[in-house]
């Protein structure tokens, strides 16, 4: 025995039981050896046994579309498990495995809990009217509309909204009552009354194309997500002309320099963080810039802490300091030819005078037509100086060869042996200087100053011109030698924008930290190729100058040709998620098969207007504007610009005249044929010029012009998206409602809409909603179905954060009545086409749609100039002044039949995206054989797609990058207007064909398609505009190149022509109410900041019990130590947030690691779980955006002009909620409930 | 020589995103059910932080694991073998719920069946120990992410103590704030105190693979093992009445697939893999006298199996060859004994715990911001380890302790890591003057690169 145990006591203890039993023993005999007894380890055995694994992943919106493992046991979902088989990316890379996180971890709670639905609700109130009016008339659509037809019984259920009061129902009885509504409001209203709402198609594809190809066929208005949830970069059409096109996470491994700006990634991007970790063991540094310490502060090697929404002057300091060092100090190779051939920097920009200031100003781009080139598309070709000749130059690639004859083949960024002149001062000529003045909006409160700074300029024919790259410069208060006007004397100099000391003293991050890791940046992209990267997230991307802000940090990636590189360059991720097979999905989605045009429409614009958030604007939409601006915004009210955007067919709005379409279509034919009209377009003008036509925005309040009935599936506005959700209450519902913000003074009121005294309260006939769960959203709901779970259908996934596309797979049936998406809409689209029979039949439908994007449409209006066929500036003309107008024909009893079918525009027209059209034949050869045709009716021979396997087996073959055959076809239709060879990217793939079987069995990764701008060609890791930069193909845009200058009347007039800083708004100079800071009482005014959740993906989650018992188990708000010193908050102390958009009651999680000033309030906290009564209204508190409301930039309603033309999702004006301030107060902690 | 086989787990801190994606499979795969709902087998613990169940590491409290007694040996901190059983029937010194929580739910089913009222329904939340309304004040994870942590923070058993040492060295100002994750698990010790605390015997250490477990049928529910666990990893199901705790999944490892929390690990952090030790000399490593040396010794009990020595006494003692084949290729090992880089939690415990830890990097603190260090230079890319914003004294006295050279050797190794990669990654030539620093070659440094960075499944398990 080594050494005696415990003591002599213990030992004698030991030897007595050693006495009676004999065992194996250590020679010390502390540790003894017995064999047998593990029958008590049957319990864990028996726990971890299961019949079955069944992949599935989760239709949530987040970014990760990840695989998972479902366990079942005798029929039950017991857990979740993820998957690790994802094809490899290759043997020097960490691989995608195992994605997921703690939230969808924590899905399989939903399945069996007691806040499913399990079977089809009404609100008792409603179902008795309903069944009282159908008893007595004996037809759903005539019970539909006696019942909404008279105020009182509408306004009863109407208030009763949200209160309780759900009575069961059946399928049968509540797809009647839907689909009744529905046909009653196209009837009565027109089918743009109706709107559909369901978000980030890429989370499940068939669901949300199956209710939006619903939506399309009855002509309704499906409302955006994308810029409406203000993840949309609207710098990324702006400078790229693409909608958002990122890395996958697995190209983080690229990178040499990674910063990530405003991007918490282990929250938002948590199945991918682990890349970022271990990146850093390559040696790769990284920086963290975030006003908190933030989760992924942990791993930073740098913390820049600047203050919130400051951001925009760390971004121009630091390209201050790489312009000055590295393009004009030191002249670096590599950045100059970068930016010399894929960016505007070397384009000419009129100077014009500016009378009121005495100077000159930037104006517009120089093109061929002020050379005197009078083609039509020569208004869209822009001039660059060949610094060998001094000469200008149109050089290949603008938008002006993009759509036209002499364009094909020109379409690229070749500059045949042109060396673009980046500075006057390169070029073969001897420029003289001029001052210009520029626009600064460097004071706290953002008013504008004018800086006057100098810019070598030339004379060409009759136009004083300077290029983007000398204005650069100018902006940046970046001088050179022998040039007029104001500059800063040094770094140091604070006074001057944008000097690393002067963004000091507004982002509080020190100037050397600014300076230093500037050079970093531009240090590391030179040494590695253009290998440093930034990824950007929300923090950034949601406050209302956030595209200024995003273009002032694309700056640096542009120049210092970090762009189109694996490892370097922007990558975007707030809720971008990627449709890898993006044509099958859209086409089929927007019901292109059947018919064309779709309304689509800007939810930002629609909720602001409809919800009469309008109404409490207490500025007007030139508060904005630029000391410099020319007057396009002058007295207009943000609604009147909507309304001016709208007419001028710059952006969609629905309803579109105050007149139902189909009666609208109905009179135009009856004066065609009366001869008083030479076709439709022709009546409408006339009838738009006399004024007996109306826009319906321009009298938005007026009930004809209401939206009637919404449907939401998949989504959760009332409990999540809705900013300003307390005017959605009011407003669109009707019901009782927390906020009590005033109408705005009549001086600030609308010129072009119509201000009615009473605002409406109540506009919606009918709200539906299918879901698996209680949110705020079916509380509020008239009809609530219950939706299948993600573990129970069939349905694709992907994202753009990996390169596969994998699948949803049921592990179990539906439970109870539930049922999936699919099943929902095909049900309701029955029953509606049956209903049509009586009421509808066939009718004609005109429809309104903006200049679209990636079209011939977004060259309509040259030069970017506002002109107004209202104020008489010119001829309303649809398609190019006003908005184009479509007659389609609807046959409204044949909504189930196409519904279920691949239309023959499908084979007539093709499929495409981005200008690339696809031919289908083969495809859709391969579907008819598949998956079998009609033999009758309105779908006869016609490819089905009638269950939710065959819409998935659909969207794949219909897309290029699931479908080589497509991939490699719209390569060589894109060669021939490129001009550059480019099929190659596709090739070999030809015959390769992504099933929906091999999706199911694991995750397939992706073909290189057009449908993108990046290559995965050879295995390399996706990264946007890759083809762009090694094959010469211009972006979509009006130089074809990458924009620091925009040059259209409204950006110029905001005062963001080029990069700028733009300091958050000043909420209580707009709206009046408290200014930040600490009021001397116990409450203080903070800035609201709604960051993503650890605990949720928006509200999903938020209520699941494993996430709440991790979390605080309810509703918080996250508050400095400091802040909640001053108002005597402890740790867990109930609290209220409150501002005139109304109340946010939650508990105080009070921390050091966030700095004074700002509260964070996660976002998409709901009102279901444990939210007491508000001591501010006396009723329940509200969601997170109770608080916030939306707030409209006007430069997002720009259209009709190259890059900035309007699309789906890509262009529109965001619903940014983070300048919004609230108070915060302790208040009693007794609650009540 | 007695060669016997452990199942070790290793996690790399330095990669922990604090997701808590392990704690939800866990919970969701074994004690989502009646009498655990407050079990935890797997817990994620923000740091500084209290813990859970709070202030488990007050060992002056709690009196979990092992002390050393006047003549040197070895006895458990709550008292020797005699001790208990007079004591057997008193409540042992163990965490009440309170210090776990009161574990909750909500009625949820209100949001469907309220009634018609004049406000919006809302599920209020109840305790799942008495079913009545419930205010939630504290959880397993309360304080995650500093929540509530410049008002608790001191009562961080090791914030305490760090600062009791030196002064200031821990504040919790904005400027300052400096946090990690802790994930844990039971730590299938050694030298396992609740097993020696058991009274029934009924906890054992697989001898195939040292997994140590309570058999459900022996358990009596006397709950010795809570009080003798220092990690307070053992838990009691209120409604069985036995003693539960972390499996180490053996229905799985025992196919050939790892544990739910290292597989479903989204920061790929987590590698299991087999040592090889001498079960004779436990009890002396474990009797080591300076608490400092305890890790020393921890690792001198980890056998090489490339040894052909112990390999054959391993054979001897009835290990397989691919067994020793696992422990040759085991991650575990390479991190913990190979490359050093991995640590034992509290080896002052003295139970000798066989989850290891690399301890994580930091960013630089402002002070070297401000000093203007030069950009250009590759080597100040990174920042200086006495600079990072961790206080190495903190990791110290979670993993050596209080030992700070030992937690400065590993994280120079892994700045180290990085800077050398940095060169590999530019397609530049590698400095082989860099491993050399931290006592590696150039080859073994790159090994260690791949086995932290790509970390392939394969090499992970």
């Amino acid at each position: 025995m080594a050494k005696p145990p415990d003591g002599p006591a213990s030992a004698a203890l030991l030897r007595t039981g050693r006495f009676f039993t004999r065992w194996d023993e250590t020679d010390d005999g502390r540790a003894v050896f017995r064999e047998g007894g593990r029958r008590g380890d049957v319990f864990y055995r028996d726990r971890w046994s299961h019949d079955k694994v069944v992949r599935s992943t989760h239709g949530v919106n987040c970014t990760g579309s990840c695989s998972w493992k479902i366990y079942v046991k005798d029929g039950i979902i017991t857990w979740e498990a993820q998957q690790t088989d994802y094809p490899s990316v290759g043997p020097d890379r960490p691989e995608y495995e195992p994605r997921g996180c703690p939230r969808g971890a924590a899905f399989s709670w939903y399945t069996y809990s007691p806040t499913r639905v399990r079977y089809p609700y009404s609100r008792g109130v409603l179902l008795e009217m309903y069944r009282e009016a159908k008893e007595r008339l004996g037809d759903p659509v005539l019970a539909w509309a006696d019942v909404v037809g008279d105020p009182e019984r509408r306004r009863r259920y109407q208030q009763a909204r949200g209160k309780g009061g759900f009575v069961r129902t059946n399928w049968t009885e509540a797809v009647e009552m839907v689909a009744a509504a529905q046909v009653h409001t196209i009837k009565e209203h027109g089918p743009d009354r109706i709107a559909t709402f369901s978000p980030i198609p890429a989370m499940s594809m068939v669901s949300h194309a199956v209710g939006a190809r619903f939506t399309h066929l009855l002509g309704g208005a499906m409302t955006s997500f994308y810029d409406w949830y203000a993840d949309l970069p609207v710098a990324s059409p702006q400078v790229f002309g693409d909608q958002t096109d990122v890395p996958e996470s697995g190209d983080w491994w690229d990178s040499t320099y990674l910063m990530m700006w405003g991007s918490n990634v282990p929250v938002t991007r948590t199945p991918d963080a682990h890349w970022m970790a271990e990146v850093r063991y390559r040696g790769t540094k990284v920086v963290t810039i975030s006003p908190d310490f933030a989760d992924n502060t942990k791993f930073a090697d740098e913390w820049l802490p600047a203050q919130a929404g400051t951001d925009g002057a760390l971004a121009m300091a630091m390209t201050h300091v790489i312009l000055k060092e590295f393009f004009v100090e030191r002249r670096v190779p590599f950045f100059v030819d970068y930016v010399r051939q894929y960016t505007d920097l070397p384009f000419l920009i009129t100077l014009t005078p500016n009378e009121e200031h005495g100077g000159l100003v930037p104006g517009k781009f120089l093109t061929a037509r002020d050379l005197g080139d009078e083609a039509p598309e020569g208004a869209w070709k822009t001039v660059l100086i060949d610094a060998a000749t001094g000469e200008p130059v149109v050089p290949n690639g603008t938008l002006g060869d993009r759509y036209s004859e002499s364009g094909e083949g020109r379409w690229n960024l070749d500059l045949q042996g042109v060396t673009p002149a980046l500075s006057l001062r390169d070029a073969k000529l001897e420029p003289d200087a001029a001052e210009v003045l520029l626009p600064a909006f460097a004071g706290l409160n953002g008013d504008g100053e004018v800086l006057r700074r100098g810019v070598p300029v030339t004379r060409i024919g009759d136009r004083l011109v300077t290029t983007v790259f000398d204005l650069m410069l100018a902006q940046h208060g970046v001088g050179r030698p022998d040039l007029p006007g104001e500059w800063p004397a040094g770094y140091e100099d604070a006074e001057s924008p944008y000097t690393p000391a002067w963004q000091a003293e507004i982002t509080s991050v020190p100037a050397e930290a600014c300076l230093r890791i500037a050079r970093e940046f531009a240090t590391n992209a030179e040494e590695s190729g253009g290998r440093s990267m930034i990824i950007l997230g929300a923090g950034v991307c949601q406050w209302f100058h956030a595209d200024a802000t995003y273009r002032a940090i694309l700056s640096m990636l542009l120049l210092t040709g970090c762009m189109g590189r694996n490892g370097g360059g922007w990558a975007h991720y707030v809720g971008q998620e990627k449709c890898r097979p993006i044509t099958g999905w859209i086409s089929l989605a927007n019901n292109l098969d059947w018919s064309r045009p779709p309304r689509t429409m800007t939810g930002t614009s629609y909720w602001y207007m409809h919800t009469d958030q309008w109404r409490t604007d207490g500025y007007r939409a030139d508060a904005l504007a630029s000391p410099l601006a020319e007057g396009h915004l002058s007295g207009m009210h943000t609604a009147d610009t909507i309304a001016q955007s709208a007419r001028m067919g710059w952006m969609p709005f629905y309803p579109q005249f105050d007149r139902n379409p189909l009666d609208l279509a109905d009179e135009a034919q009856a004066a065609v044929d009366a001869g008083t009209a030479t076709d439709v377009n022709d009546y409408v003008v006339q009838r738009l010029k006399d004024g007996t036509l109306r826009f319906a925005i321009e009298d938005v309040d007026a009930p004809e012009n209401w939206p009637r009935t919404l449907m939401l599936w998949r989504s959760n506005l009332f409990g999540s998206s809705a900013k300003g959700n307390e005017y959605f209450l009011k407003h669109l519902l009707g019901t009782h409602s927390n906020a009590v913000a005033v109408d705005g003074e009549p001086a600030v009121r609308p010129k072009d809409v119509v201000w009615r005294e009473q605002a409406p309260e109540g506009k919606l006939d009918l709200l539906v909603s299918a879901d698996f769960r209680m949110t705020s959203t079916t509380l509020l709901s008239d009809v609530v179905f219950p939706a299948a779970t993600w573990y129970e259908k069939h349905d694709l996934s992907s994202t753009d954060m990996h390169p596969f596309v994998h699948a949803f797979t049921p592990a179990i049936d539906p439970p109870w009545e539930s049922r999936t998406d699919f099943d929902l809409f095909h049900h309701v689209a029955r029953k509606f086409s049956e209903l049509a029979r009586t009421h509808l039949g066939v009718r004609k439908d005109i429809v309104a749609v903006p200049m679209q994007h990636d079209t011939p449409g977004e060259t309509s209006q040259p030069g970017g100039v506002v002109l107004d066929w209202k104020r008489g500036d010119v001829e309303p003309i649809p398609g190019r002044t006003m908005p184009a107008l479509h007659v389609i024909e609807r046959d409204y009893t044949a909504v189930a039949d196409k519904l279920k079918a691949i239309g023959p525009l499908a084979d007539r027209l093709g499929f495409g995206v981005k200008n690339v059209t696809f031919d289908l034949s083969k495809a859709l050869d391969i579907l008819a054989r598949s998956g079998g045709v009609f033999d009758s009716g309105p779908a006869a021979g016609r490819p089905a797609i009638d269950t939710d396997s065959k819409m998935a087996e659909a969207i794949l073959t219909l897309s290029g990058t699931t479908n080589g055959e497509l991939a490699t076809q719209g390569f060589h239709t894109l060669e021939k207007r490129v001009g550059k060879r480019l099929a190659d990217l596709a090739e070999g793939s030809e015959e390769k064909r992504i099933t929906f079987a091999q999706t199911q069995a694991a995750p397939v990764p992706v073909i290189t398609s057009p449908e993108w701008s990046g290559s995965e060609t050879g295995g390399r890791r996706y990264a946007p505009f890759t083809v762009n930069v090694e094959r010469l193909k211009p972006w979509h845009t009006l130089t074809g190149r990458m924009h620091f200058f925009l040059d259209h009347d409204w950006m110029r007039d905001l005062g963001e022509a080029m990069p700028i800083y733009r300091p958050p708004l000043d909420m209580s100079r707009l709206f009046g109410g408290p200014r930040l800071g600490d009021n001397g009482e116990r409450e203080i005014t903070v800035r609201y900041l709604t960051p993503h959740s650890k605990w949720s993906i928006h509200s999903e989650y938020q209520d699941n019990l494993l996430m709440l018992s991790l979390s605080r188990g309810g509703p918080t708000a996250w508050l400095s130590r400091e802040d909640a010193a001053a108002i005597g908050v402890s740790d867990n102390d109930w609290i209220e947030c409150s501002n005139p958009n109304g109340v946010f009651v939650c508990r105080a999680i009070v921390t050091h690691r966030l700095p004074e000033g700002v509260t964070f309030v996660h976002h998409a906290q709901e009102r279901t779980i444990d939210v007491p009564k508000s001591e501010f209204s006396g009723r329940r508190g509200g969601i997170h955006n109770s608080v916030t409301r939306v707030l409209v930039k006007p430069t997002h309603l720009i259209g009709g002009y190259a890059q900035l033309s309007y699309a789906f999702n890509y262009l529109g004006p965001t619903g940014n909620q983070r300048d919004i301030i609230a108070t915060i107060r302790r208040r009693s902690q007794e609650v009540t409930y | 020589m007695r060669v016997m086989a452990q199942m070790g787990m290793v996690m790399n801190l330095d990669k922990c995103i604090g997701c808590h994606t392990c704690s939800v499979t866990c919970k969701q795969a074994w004690t989502n059910r009646a009498g655990t709902e407050y079990v935890w087998f797997n817990n994620v613990e923000t740091r500084p932080g209290q813990g859970y169940p709070r202030r488990y590491e007050d060992q002056e409290q709690w009196k979990g694991g092992w002390e050393l007694n006047g003549r040197g040996n070895l006895v458990l901190k709550a008292g020797g073998r005699l001790k208990k059983l007079f004591g057997i029937f008193a409540s042992p010194v163990q965490p009440e719920l309170s210090d776990y929580y009161e574990p909750w739910t909500y009625d949820y089913s209100t949001l469907i069946d309220a009634p018609l009222g004049d406000d919006f329904p809302v599920a209020r939340p109840k305790s799942l120990i008495t079913g009545e309304d419930t205010k939630i004040s504290w959880s397993a994870n309360w304080d995650d992410n500093l929540g509530g942590t410049s008002e608790l923070g001191h009562l961080d058993p090791i914030v305490e103590k760090v600062r009791r040492e030196s002064e200031d060295r821990i504040t919790f100002e904005f400027e300052q704030t400096f946090m990690f994750y802790l994930p844990r698990i039971c730590e299938h010790c050694l030298n396992p105190s609740c097993m020696a605390s058991c009274p029934s015997g009924a906890i054992y250490k697989r001898e195939e693979d040292g997994i140590v477990l309570v058999d459900q049928d022996r358990c009596r529910g006397w709950r010795q093992c809570i009080t003798g666990c220092p990690y307070k990893k053992i838990y009691f199901n209120h409604k069985s009445g036995k003693a539960e705790k972390c499996t180490f999944c053996y229905p799985r490892i025992e196919v050939g697939l790892p544990t739910v929390c290292a597989e479903t690990c989204v920061g790929r952090l987590r590698y299991l893999g087999l040592f090889l030790y001498d079960a004779d000399a436990v009890t002396d490593a474990a009797s080591t006298p300076d608490p400092q040396d305890l890790y020393g010794a921890q690792l001198d009990l980890m056998l090489d199996p490339d040894d052909p020595e112990v390999a054959r006494a391993a054979r001897e003692q009835g290990i397989p060859d691919d067994w020793i084949a696992a422990a040759r290729r085991s991650p575990v090992y390479a991190l913990a004994k190979k490359y050093r880089v991995a640590l034992p939690l509290h080896p002052e415990y003295r139970t000798m715990p066989m989850v290891w830890y690399v301890p994580p990097l930091s960013p630089i603190v402002d002070l070297l911001r401000e000093q203007g260090h030069d950009a250009e230079a590759p080597a100040t890319l990174f920042g200086a380890i006495d600079a990072l914003r961790i206080p190495v004294e903190y990791l110290a006295e979670l993993f050596t302790a209080g030992d700070t050279q030992v937690i400065t050797e590993v994280l120079n190794k892994l700045a180290a890591m990085r800077s050398y990669m940095r060169d590999v990654s530019l397609g530049r030539e590698g400095d082989a003057s860099i491993p050399e620093a931290v006592g590696m070659t150039e080859e073994s440094m790159y090994e260690m690169y791949r086995l932290m960075a790509i970390a392939k499944y394969e090499e992970r398990y």
